[in-house]
């Protein structure tokens, strides 16, 4: 046990991490890509980011001015989503404002909507919705929808009747768009900022010379890679705690999992990510290539990891392709782990593909780099 | 010179003045590049820009073509004011940067065309001129090659040739010398002569000294002033009877440069092959040399003065003879007495080969130097040596062993100092300091007293809290030196470490170099300062990827003695030795063809 402390830790080891700790805190590049990024998506987050439509300007083309279409626009006017509603007079009116993006959706109602209403007979409300912002016009439409029939049912002087169908959403009730993200956002952003961090090192090193007079220099291969592993590791498990901190007390999203249980998986998973971005950095001769490759590797790791779309969507390749990904496996974990209470069976299934990669990754590192001195 | 030097000559004004430098200042925040002097460059003549590295040469160059506007006084070249007329000093004027913008993937002749372009010119009406450039630089055979793909030399021919598609009437170049072998180096300095032959102004802006001496006049630069202007004779002439040469002291030169050092009528001494060579200070008597030469039984002879004295002289003298360093060190004691030794050592890299079968033997306490231009395969092997690269075939030992398969302990069997230093700018001289001595596995108390030794020897104290990139070179070299040594090495390897050091960096520099030589540490050393080979004890001479020569400085120098040119200096010697490889080359090839 002793003979093995002292392999791993070493003066030579001590010096190295002292080294590489100093470096990526003295040095501006890798302060930014440490600690900004984090900083800006937790305000961005809190403040900005939402699926949600909210401040929604609907314009009203009212050629009928009876009842029923009085009633419509009062109770769109009064709907949550909605902040202003336009009043036009001519379809020419209403073209402009949405061509102009100055509202979202446009009413159109016909001269006998409320006649047609009052004979018993269905009223029909045309809605031109702005299809450049398609996904919020959908969910536009969708709220109105809902506004139109609960028109309809008042028309029909129906009480109130409970939908057929009851649609709960399990683990996060109220859909809110913050408990899948922010979560989610703790795995991007240690990800990035690991890559990052270590896709830079060796080649930091390179660039300045210092890299030969390191391997001239009694430390062997290894001790190199776990050097430059070690700060890594530890910035990226600070980083990766302190956003889940943010997630459980700032945004309030529910913590119903094992903590313990989530703290190994984000240290295989932060190790994975190192392996890559020290792979990449063996193979960079400078650090703008470093940068590059792991922008290269990166934003589609991020695109295919299921954050944005489910991997179950994509074609069998690129599925399998995602087994690779690190933050594939970690998002699963994290998210289940907030929301879901998962169990530690389920957590397992998703780490051991992460200690593969880490392995994998780290082994060909130090090959890449062993492998530099033919 | 053809077609194309005729139309130069259209602007022969015999001796006119080309540029007028009025009390010209140039400062970037707090540093100051110019310091306020006047001076003139005439047509017709190569003007020299010397001076060390940061001395203000590239700033004062920039000026001139009107790329950076000075903070104080007036520059005018061809008559245009550089602020005023800045459009037009864009057409007198042709410019070589140090690095001059050559598009790597596009070949010569699609290189000249853009350029032409960028001119204003029309490519294909100008045929004439293109035919003219090429045949005065021999690029002629090369033009479909990729600008990528040129050596060093050729490149700056290119360079010289877009430079001059224009017409110029002032040529600046900046350090065009640079990562180009002596041969090329003739080429350049040929071609110069034919442009100023026909009355154009050229700058040539070098940190060589030995090239001022070509120069028809030289603005002698440091530190942003003006230390001279005139002719290089006149500067040298300063010192007739102050410069001597010691011979006679072969095995004991170092010694005795070191106790002329300390003489206090000795300003400056370097060792030139067996000889030690030495300038005395102003007024100075040489009863004090003399006395030293009796006493180690060496002859004194006057010797000519050389412009790099003068400079030298000038800053009043280079530092002492011992090395605080070097007296620290133990001396070395090996099992063997051969430190370093490859045989039939090669490297291919795919179809190129950068060394080829390269063998020989280094003992121990010798300073062997690994000399060649750019690309003759010097680094290679140097690498291969010290186990940054794999052999292609041959072995490599160092201590007796081959540092590829080799333990930790056995790689802390020697030291190493890159190119450029490689000091972490990221970490404070103290924090570079210990993970030096950390990384050789010195720990507690021993790693203190080492790290305090050093910051002693090195008088590092001052700076031990600031970063690297912002020391003095001096003392750069001094932090990378310490922390190469910071485990005491028998073997040190350095690689071309005073590229790019002022004169005096480099005298102590060496001074240290020679007195761990003399506590018995082997030092192998590449350079491209061909009079620093003058240090060591034997020279490797690299060519296209073959030792071509190895022998002691002054044998490779007697070799190429001839009645023309009776005392040849490092220079000459390599340019033999190059001439002749190729001689045999072109032989061998004849041989072949007539197989």
């Amino acid at each position: 046990m002793r003979r093995l402390f002292n392999t791993f830790f070493n003066a030579r080891l001590r010096a190295q991490m002292v080294k590489e700790l100093l470096s990526i805190l003295r040095d501006p590049r890798s302060r930014m890509v440490v600690f900004v990024p984090p900083l800006m998506q937790l305000l961005v987050f809190t403040f900005a980011t939402t699926l949600e439509v909210r401040n929604a300007h609907i314009a009203v083309l009212d050629r009928d001015a009876g009842h029923w279409s009085h009633e419509l626009v009062a109770r769109v006017a009064a709907a949550d989503f909605v902040s202003q509603v336009h009043t036009v007079h001519s379809r020419d009116e209403l073209r402009e404002l949405i061509d102009g993006r100055k509202v979202i959706a446009g009413l159109n109602m016909d001269a006998n909507f409320s006649r047609d209403i009052a004979a018993g007979d269905t009223g029909t409300v045309q809605v031109i919705v702005d299809g450049r912002r398609s996904n919020a016009g959908q969910i536009t439409v969708g709220y109105l929808n809902a506004i139109a029939a609960e028109v309809g049912s008042a028309a029909r002087k129906e009480p109130q009747r409970a939908s057929p169908i009851v649609v709960r959403h399990w683990f996060n009730p109220n859909l809110i768009y913050r408990w899948f993200v922010v979560p989610a956002l703790s795995g991007i952003l240690v990800f990035f900022s690991a890559l990052m961090i270590t896709s830079l090192s060796i080649a930091r090193e390179r660039e300045l010379g210092t890299f030969d007079q390191l391997l001239v220099s009694p430390t062997s291969t290894l001790e190199i890679i776990v050097a430059k592993t070690a700060p890594a590791l530890a910035i990226g498990a600070v980083l990766g705690l302190m956003m889940i901190a943010a997630a459980a007390f700032l945004f309030g999203v529910p913590f119903t999992g094992s903590f313990w249980l989530l703290l190994p998986s984000l240290l295989l998973f932060i190790l994975s990510v190192v392996g890559i971005g020290l792979m990449i950095s063996s193979v960079s001769a400078t650090q703008q290539q470093a940068i590059l490759g792991s922008f290269a590797i990166g934003v589609p790791a991020v695109l295919m990891s299921g954050f944005a779309t489910p991997v179950e969507n994509m074609p069998v390749v690129l599925q399998w392709m995602a087994q690779a990904i690190p933050l594939k496996h970690f998002l699963v974990t994290v998210e289940g782990t907030f929301l879901k209470a998962m169990p530690a069976s389920d957590i397992i299934a998703n780490t051991w593909p992460l200690a593969v990669i880490a392995l994998i990754t780290l082994t060909l590192a130090t090959l890449l780099v062993r492998g530099r001195l033919q | 010179m053809s077609a194309h030097a005729t139309t130069v000559s259209g602007h022969r004004r015999d001796q006119g003045v080309a540029v007028v430098i009025d009390n010209v200042a140039k400062h970037f925040g707090e540093v100051k590049a110019l310091r306020g002097f006047s001076a003139d460059i005439r047509y017709g003549r190569l003007t020299g820009l010397v001076g060390p590295d940061g001395a203000g040469k590239t700033t004062l160059m920039r000026i001139m073509t009107g790329l950076l506007v000075p903070n104080g006084g007036r520059v005018s070249l061809a008559g245009f004011d550089v602020v005023a007329d800045n459009d037009a000093i864009h057409i007198a004027s042709g410019y070589m940067p140090q690095r001059f913008g050559l598009y790597e993937d596009l070949s010569v002749m699609e290189n000249m065309r853009l350029y032409a372009q960028l001119r204003g010119m029309d490519a294909d009406q100008h045929a004439d001129i293109f035919a003219s450039l090429l045949d005065f630089t021999r690029l002629g055979p090369f033009t479909t090659r990729l600008a990528g793909k040129l050596s060093g030399g050729m490149k700056q021919k290119l360079g010289l040739a877009c430079a001059l598609m224009a017409k110029p009437r002032v040529l600046l170049l900046d350090e065009p010398s640079v990562g180009v072998d002596p041969v090329s180096r003739q080429d350049l300095w040929r071609m110069v002569q034919a442009l100023t032959d026909d009355g154009m102004a050229v700058v040539w802006s070098t940190a060589y000294l030995d090239e001022a001496e070509r120069c028809e006049s030289v603005l002698l630069l440091n530190e942003g002033k003006l230390e001279f202007d005139g002719a290089p004779q006149e500067l040298t002439d300063r010192l007739k009877q102050r410069s001597f040469r010691l011979t006679g002291v072969s095995d004991e030169r170092r010694a005795v440069l070191s106790q002329a050092l300390e003489l206090p009528t000795v300003g400056d001494g370097v060792i030139q092959g067996d000889a030690v060579r030495v300038v005395l200070r102003e007024d100075a008597g040489r009863e004090e040399i003399d006395a030293l030469a009796g006493e180690v039984g060496a002859q004194l002879e006057p010797v000519q003065p050389r412009f790099e004295d003068a400079f030298i002289d000038l800053l009043g003298g280079g530092p002492g003879g011992t090395s605080a360093l070097a007296e620290r060190m133990h001396v070395v004691e090996l099992d063997s007495d051969i430190a370093v030794s490859c045989q039939d050592l090669s490297k291919h890299f795919g179809d190129f080969i950068a060394t080829d079968a390269v063998s020989f033997e280094v003992h121990k306490g010798e300073i062997f130097g690994l000399l060649g231009p750019n690309g003759a395969g010097k680094s290679t092997t140097f690498k291969m040596l010290c186990g940054l690269l794999k052999p292609t075939e041959g072995e490599a030992h160092v201590v007796g062993l081959d540092l590829r398969n080799a333990t930790g302990a056995a790689k802390s069997q020697l030291g190493y100092m890159a190119q450029k230093f490689s000091l972490y700018g990221l970490l404070s001289v103290r924090q570079n300091l210990e993970f030096s001595a950390g990384v050789y596995g010195l720990e507690g108390a021993a790693k203190r007293q080492r790290i305090g030794e050093m910051i002693e020897t090195f008088d590092l104290k001052q700076y031990l809290s600031t970063s690297p990139d912002s020391l003095p070179l001096g003392y750069k070299q001094r932090l990378a030196l310490a922390c190469a040594l910071m485990h005491r090495p028998p073997v040190l390897f350095l690689d071309e470490p005073t590229s790019g050091v002022d004169p005096i960096t480099r005298r102590e520099f060496w001074t240290h170099i020679n007195g761990l030589a003399r506590k018995g540490v082997t030092v192998m050393v590449t350079t491209h300062f061909m009079d620093e080979a003058e240090y060591c004890d034997r020279v490797a001479m690299m060519y296209r990827a073959r030792l071509i020569a190895l022998d002691t400085p002054d044998a490779l120098k007697r070799a190429s003695r001839s009645d023309d040119n009776p005392d040849p200096t490092m220079e000459d010697a390599f340019i033999h030795l190059v001439e002749s490889a190729e001689l045999d080359d072109a032989a061998d090839a004849t041989a072949k063809a007539a197989a």
